[in-house]
């Protein structure tokens, strides 16, 4: 039934085609994520690297998370007016949190040893910033856009409900027309999109761990007490960058 | 904009309602806390014992977890055969996320008992389940917490997803706000999410204190 829908030809062009309501959704999701990253990046950088604020950025962003995304979406829209511009400014403020405690989690699980002898080769802090610290982040800050993109695909669909266009259309108009093949095919069509970008950014976040990293990792990657150890930071990292740094 | 949310709540039929949506809210996101973590325990356990299973226990959690809330709200339906309305497809769904969330912490939980422990346990006669129930699961407690405590922060801001299905809640409170362009619902229905929130978390934060008396009591866990 949903299949049968999904490739209709009829669905697949016009204002409310599939590859429109497609494009408007990954529009909507690179603007709230790209002005995300630029409002995160440079506060999680400085609140890691100097290490003042880190209790209000991690409360902060946690306290964020418990924020209901359709209460602030509708509260915008009362509020703001425009659809597009209060959806857009709701979804950049849901994708700050996850950025912000990545990158935060990312300067502040660089080794500190590793720190310590840049500045002992004579680095000023910004050169440890940029040189040592951001590329020992990276991982966990993508690991952190990684959490605001799939926030913002989910809540795009949400937002379809004060008149955002994305696939999250399909899905409520369909529920409006008791169409339950539309709605379903909204439905796997968003959580498709969902995947594909995540599997992305994880491939770009493998991609960006730094050479020295991944040597030092494969030299000290014998003996069984190294690999248990290594598994254990692997999980540091991801409950970090899953939850905030709690 | 104060006089309009004291107005708003000045009408007893109002504040019933909004009682009556906080009941069913904290139903639709704490039941399936507890069915998350009920379901979480024996597949990290299963996970923790079968490397292929952890490979793909792990996988599929991961899947799980990047489909978004209304998505599968939708799909439940289809999938358990229920009412496109029924508020346990919210509910399934929730359980869903919440054990796909749970799985790795149990599993790192249990990898991170020491060797040690385990064989003293056994040492002492203690079989398997009875050294897992009573041993492994009990050490788990401060990471099977902590993940919890992310579990129902997300599921009581997403339980309000549910009410562009119609399905009760706070989230209620958004839509009619938004149909009727009427600002305190709205508001009201924030401040009760985030202070549920609040509050479930202060309360996990005591029954982990309860459940680790070693960890009172001073000194290493």
């Amino acid at each position: 039934m949903t299949l049968s829908w999904l490739f209709d030809p009829a669905h697949w062009s016009g204002t409310d085609g599939i590859p429109v309501r497609l494009l408007q959704h990954l529009r909507y999701t690179l603007v709230a994520a790209l002005a995300a990253t630029a409002v995160a990046v440079p506060l999680g950088l400085f609140v890691g690297h100097t290490g003042r604020g880190g209790v209000l950025v991690v409360g902060g962003s946690n306290a964020m998370r418990a924020l209901p995304t359709l209460g602030l979406v509708t509260f915008l829209f009362l509020v703001l007016g425009s659809g597009e511009v209060s959806a857009l400014v709701a979804l950049t403020v849901l994708a700050v949190p996850p950025v912000l405690a990545g990158t935060y989690a990312g300067i502040q699980d660089t080794d500190a040893g590793v720190v310590d002898a840049a500045r002992g080769m004579g680095m000023t802090g910004w050169q440890r910033l940029w040189r040592v610290e951001l590329p020992n982040a990276l991982p966990l800050l993508l690991g952190g856009v990684r959490n605001a993109v799939l926030q913002v695909v989910a809540t795009t669909a949400v937002a379809a409900y004060v008149g955002l266009g994305g696939l999250g259309r399909f899905l409520l108009d369909g529920l409006r027309a008791f169409d339950y093949p539309k709605m379903v095919a909204g439905a796997v069509l968003v959580a498709a999109l969902a995947m594909v970008l995540d599997l992305l950014l994880a491939l770009l976040q493998r991609a960006v761990v730094p050479r020295g990293l991944r040597l030092a990792a494969r030299g000290r990657g014998r003996g069984p007490a190294r690999v248990v150890e290594r598994g254990r930071t692997e999980v540091a990292a991801d409950a970090a960058m899953r939850e905030g740094t709690e | 904009m104060l006089d309009d949310l004291s107005r708003y709540l000045g009408s007893e039929s109002t504040r019933q309602l909004i009682v009556d949506q906080l009941v069913q809210h904290v139903e639709l996101a704490l039941l399936p806390l507890v069915v998350g973590v009920a379901l979480a325990i024996p597949l990290g356990w299963l996970a923790q014992r079968h490397p292929l299973l952890r490979t793909s226990l792990l996988g599929v959690a991961n899947v799980v977890y990047t489909v978004p809330s209304l998505a599968f709200f939708v799909v439940i339906p289809g999938v358990i055969g229920t009412q496109i309305l029924a508020p346990v497809n919210v509910i399934a769904a929730l359980s869903v996320y919440t054990a796909a969330l749970l799985v790795r912490p149990v599993v790192d939980a249990l990898d991170a008992v020491p060797g040690h422990v385990i064989a003293a346990a056994t040492a002492m006669g203690y079989r398997p389940l009875r050294r897992f129930l009573a041993v492994e699961l009990p050490l788990a407690v401060p990471v099977l917490t902590a993940g919890v405590r992310v579990a129902s922060v997300s599921n009581i801001s997403l339980a309000s997803v549910g009410a562009l299905l119609g399905i009760g809640g706070l989230g209620a409170l958004f839509t009619s706000g938004f149909q009727t362009s009427y600002l305190p619902p709205i508001i009201v229905g924030i401040v009760l999410v985030l202070a549920l929130a609040l509050v479930v978390d202060l309360v996990l934060v005591g029954l982990r204190r309860l459940l680790t008396p070693w960890a009172r009591a001073g000194g290493a866990r």
